[in-house]
């Protein structure tokens, strides 16, 4: 891969933990072994593969609900995030799919305002057939898409009755940031250059017949950014993304992505160069970003309630065959298809004590299917084997001694207690296995990589 | 598929896991030896440990041996803390509520010439302007207004007021026009006045803390209802499980890195919240664990559940001071307005009734003061679709017992009022109520609190 002037990379050993990291940061984190096989690469190498990987391989059960019934992604409630859970646990692409994640949450569009799960779908393809491609081509495809011009009116959008909600957000979200090189003045005449967009209503199917329709564009002159024309929809998405402040606006907010902490400055305007000589390209940027130190050797990032729960399936090899992850993601703060509001959500305020909550049982819910019979079931009556014992059971995750201390202190104590009873003796090591897993789950160590 | 179905669903979850405990704790535990401990918790009647208040009730829980600790130190926390302090609840109405709908100025002669599909007719109008008219959906609001029970602002905001959802929100959330501000307003009074060892100081009734609440040193909460904050894990029970509960906090250890900290920090406050709500947990049965004086609307939404559950904290002696909380519907109106404005409003005018009649029931009215706000007003002239975009001042009011129900700035009309984009002019500034609000109210400084304090003037709104 070739050297990005001004932008450092990552020289240091690059072995399973590094390659578990990476794996985490541009992906759901490793199936059993694949940490291994990744660091076999080498970090020029690994990183080629995945910002570059072949054809899509499904690895893994098939999703079913909870009867053992197929899927049903368009027609079924929250059947659109098990759908998309399912790709993220088995896919042989992870960084294809993680950059779908980006764009739902940089493009972030809900059903509750599109309210059709196959219109959702279709722009998740999108996302995944264009996202690791140019910014623009993608852009202009979100800006033409039938969810999207629901979503934010770009259909309703006339030369006879203007609606400004996408001309806003096309600038203030997608591509320059609030405030930054455009005004009011900008909203207006974008929203007038976006006009021309119709769809129509069937009682039976709802939103239908997608399409652009000259005779509601208003063909007049706009001036944008100071630019004057006949501009179009295209005009429109191609004047934000060559305007001068877009790229400082596309790296920092890509980066944020992968790394916690913002680039320096010579990293960033080198990252800017290359996003605008490479023509908008999504993928150098990006393959750039994974192999920077920081993302290597800096801070840990708080997993997503998803990337949560898609990690501890693809850790211990289970396949989507319960409906309970849309409600449980819902309650740690992230239903597929479902962001909160077209910013997205707040990847810097992912745990309170509500959403911590919802991690504690989606750890259960995992755990759950495992769980040992007090009555039947027998293990080691020493606290150091009960947890060599869990830690087996998540394939060896590697936890500070803080983490090690308290789940130590734990099985101690609740092995002391079985003392008061010979009954005990059996059901109380059963328990605290069944709980040492759930609890390692939930520890900081496996919330965060 | 709408906010309102996936609420449903996480109602029948939770009735799920509800229904999975009940039948766990009565799974027919081993009866080979006596002395088989039955799951925490179990028989102990919530309803009665309330009525008999917080003292007795935790002596109950203490007895369990259920974190004892952390029990005499919530019970300090209670007997101590500021349950006699005023509350103020903040209510937002997300996405920017049309003024010119919730309060239309039927009276004014351009309304009809702006809003050739939307304008409203009839309603009852506002005594301290005739010209403006009440939602008809609004009808709590009216009436508690003509109990003296509400301050209007009819244009309420900041000049040169921003046009971005997210940016304007944040400003009324920081009580700043700064947007690198990150710490909320009231999370800024909280670190003030509040103490390392209750969470429940600044309570988000939501899914995710309320950014006002956000707060620089000191723990605050988020839960979706007082009756939802259980944990447990399948197939661990008795002393095992108090065991594993309270090893929640020993995962809280400082550590360097700054996401690991902030895990642990988060798993600790959960384990302090949890055993402050112990009691509002509904029983292995499903019943619920408090019942209101007063009916509150029935919906899916959980709004109306949770101002119910609300007014039986602060009634149960919790110490809360500022709490935080959505209203139903969906205010960024930018097409099909009339309908959609109108069943989220009058979702949200009855419940705020409902829980304001609860509170007078409960005898506690007069400390808790609702505070209604939108981050913005919508454009004057409606737009092509049936709709409107976004606009500058907006709509907001003071529910209370305590409100002097004078009307704060006052609606400019739309012949001088409007700015050069056709926006309604602000008459009142955001951060002079907020300023208000926290000497006249809360009783502590303002300049401390919201920057530039002094140049903003205060509207008397206590009586």
């Amino acid at each position: 891969m070739p050297q990005v002037p001004g932008v450092a990379v990552y020289r240091g050993r690059f072995g399973a933990a590094e390659a578990e990291r990476l794996l985490w940061r541009a992906g759901f984190g490793p199936r059993r072994g694949e940490a291994e096989k990744l660091a076999r690469l080498g970090l020029e190498g690994a990183v080629h593969h995945l910002v570059s990987p072949s054809r899509e391989k499904l690895v893994g059960p098939e999703p079913h609900d909870d009867k053992g019934k197929p899927l049903a992604p368009f027609d079924a409630w929250g059947h659109d995030h098990l759908w998309w859970l399912d790709r993220m646990v088995r896919t042989s692409r992870p960084l294809v799919e993680r950059m779908a994640l980006v764009w739902h949450d940089w493009f972030a569009t809900s059903n509750a305002g599109v309210d059709s799960q196959r219109l959702m779908l279709g722009q998740n393809q999108l996302f995944r057939e264009h996202g690791l491609g140019s910014f623009r081509e993608l852009f202009q495809r979100v800006t033409a898409d039938p969810a999207m011009l629901l979503w934010l009116n770009g259909s309703d959008n006339s030369r006879y009755s203007p609606n400004e909600n996408y001309a806003r957000e096309m600038m203030e979200l997608f591509s320059l940031g609030a405030d930054r090189g455009y005004h009011e003045t900008d909203v207006r005449q974008q929203a007038r250059a976006l006009t021309g967009f119709r769809n129509d209503w069937r009682p039976s199917a709802g939103p239908v017949n997608f399409r652009y329709d000259p005779r509601y564009h208003d063909s007049g002159t706009k001036r944008v950014f100071g630019h004057s024309g006949a501009f179009t929809w295209k005009d429109s998405v191609r004047l934000c993304v060559s305007h001068p402040d877009h790229a400082s606006f596309f790296v920092a907010k890509l980066w944020s992505y992968f790394v916690p902490t913002p680039p320096d400055r010579q990293t960033q305007s080198a990252l800017e160069r290359l996003y605008v000589r490479s023509g908008h390209e999504v993928r150098p940027v990006l393959a750039a970003i994974l192999r920077h130190p920081t993302l290597h050797r800096g801070p840990r990032m708080i997993k997503s309630p998803v990337l949560y729960t898609a990690g501890l399936l693809r850790r211990i090899g289970r396949g989507i065959d319960t409906t309970a992850w849309v409600w449980l993601d819902a309650m740690a703060g992230q239903q597929l298809f479902n962001p909160p509001n077209v910013a997205g959500w707040d990847d810097t305020r992912w745990l309170d004590t509500a959403t911590w909550r919802g991690r504690w049982w989606i750890a259960q819910y995992v755990v759950n299917p495992y769980a040992l019979d007090p009555d039947k079931a027998s293990q080691p009556a020493d606290a150091d084997h009960l947890l060599e014992r869990a830690l087996a059971f998540w394939r060896g995750p590697v936890l500070e001694v803080q983490t090690h201390t308290a789940l130590r202190t734990f099985a101690r104590n609740a092995l002391a207690d079985a003392k008061s009873a010979t009954w005990k003796r059996r059901p109380y090591a059963v328990m605290t296995q069944n709980a040492l897993r759930h609890l390692i789950a939930v520890s900081p160590e496996l919330q965060a990589a | 598929m709408n906010a309102r179905e996936c609420n449903h669903c996480a109602g029948l979850s939770r009735s799920r896991l509800l229904h999975r405990a009940a039948a766990e704790a009565g799974r027919g535990l081993p009866s080979i030896e006596p002395g088989m401990p039955l799951p925490a918790g179990t028989g102990l009647s919530r309803r009665t440990f309330l009525a008999h208040g917080l003292g007795a009730a935790l002596a109950v829980y203490g007895a369990s041996r259920l974190g004892i600790r952390a029990f005499e130190e919530g019970i300090a926390a209670a007997a101590n803390g500021p349950a006699g302090q005023p509350i103020l609840v903040s209510v937002f109405l997300e996405g920017g509520a049309d003024t010119l709908s919730v309060l239309s100025p039927q009276g004014d002669p351009l309304y009809q010439q702006l809003r050739p599909k939307l304008a409203l007719a009839g309603g009852t109008a506002l005594r301290e302007d005739g010209r403006l008219f009440w939602h008809p959906a609004a009808g709590g609001l009216a009436e508690l207004h003509g109990e003296n029970k509400v301050t209007v602002m009819p244009a309420i905001g900041y000049t040169k007021a921003d046009q971005s959802h997210f940016t304007s929100r944040h400003y009324w959330e920081v009580g700043a026009t700064d947007p690198d501000l990150r710490t909320g307003w009231l999370g800024r009074y909280l670190d003030r006045v509040g103490t390392p060892d209750n969470p429940l100081q600044g309570l988000s009734l939501d899914d995710t803390l309320a950014p006002a609440l956000a707060t620089a040193k000191l723990p605050v909460a988020s839960i979706a209802g007082p009756d939802q904050y259980d944990f447990w894990s399948n197939r661990v029970w008795g002393e095992v499980e108090t065991r594993m509960l309270e090893a929640f906090s020993l995962l809280g250890s400082r550590r360097p890195d700054p996401a690991l900290q902030s895990v642990g920090a988060v798993a600790k406050q959960a384990d302090r919240l949890r055993h402050q709500l112990l009691p509002f947990q509904s029983t292995s049965d499903g019943k619920p664990a408090f019942t209101s004086p007063v009916l509150y609307p029935q919906s899916d939404d959980p709004f109306p559940k949770r101002l119910a559950g609300l007014a039986a904290m602060v009634a149960a002696g919790l110490p809360l001071r500022a709490v935080a909380l959505s209203a139903p519907g969906q205010y960024d109106t930018h097409s099909a307005q009339a309908a959609t404005l109108t069943s989220g409003l009058q979702l949200t005018s009855d419940s705020l009734l409902a829980f304001q009649r609860d509170l007078e029931a409960r005898g506690i009215a007069d400390r808790v003061l609702v505070h209604v706000w939108s981050e913005f007003g919508r454009r004057a002239k409606e737009n092509g679709s049936a709709g409107t975009d976004h606009g500058a001042a907006g709509v907001g009011f003071l529910i209370g017992t305590r409100v002097t129900g004078t009307m704060v700035g006052e609606f400019p009309g739309l012949a001088n009022g409007l700015d050069e984009d056709g926006n309604l002019k602000a008459t009142a500034d955001f951060r002079g109520v907020y300023a208000a609000l926290l000497e006249q109210w809360l009783g502590t400084d303002a300049a401390a609190i919201i920057p530039e304090a002094s140049s903003f003037a205060r509207p008397t709104l206590i009586q």
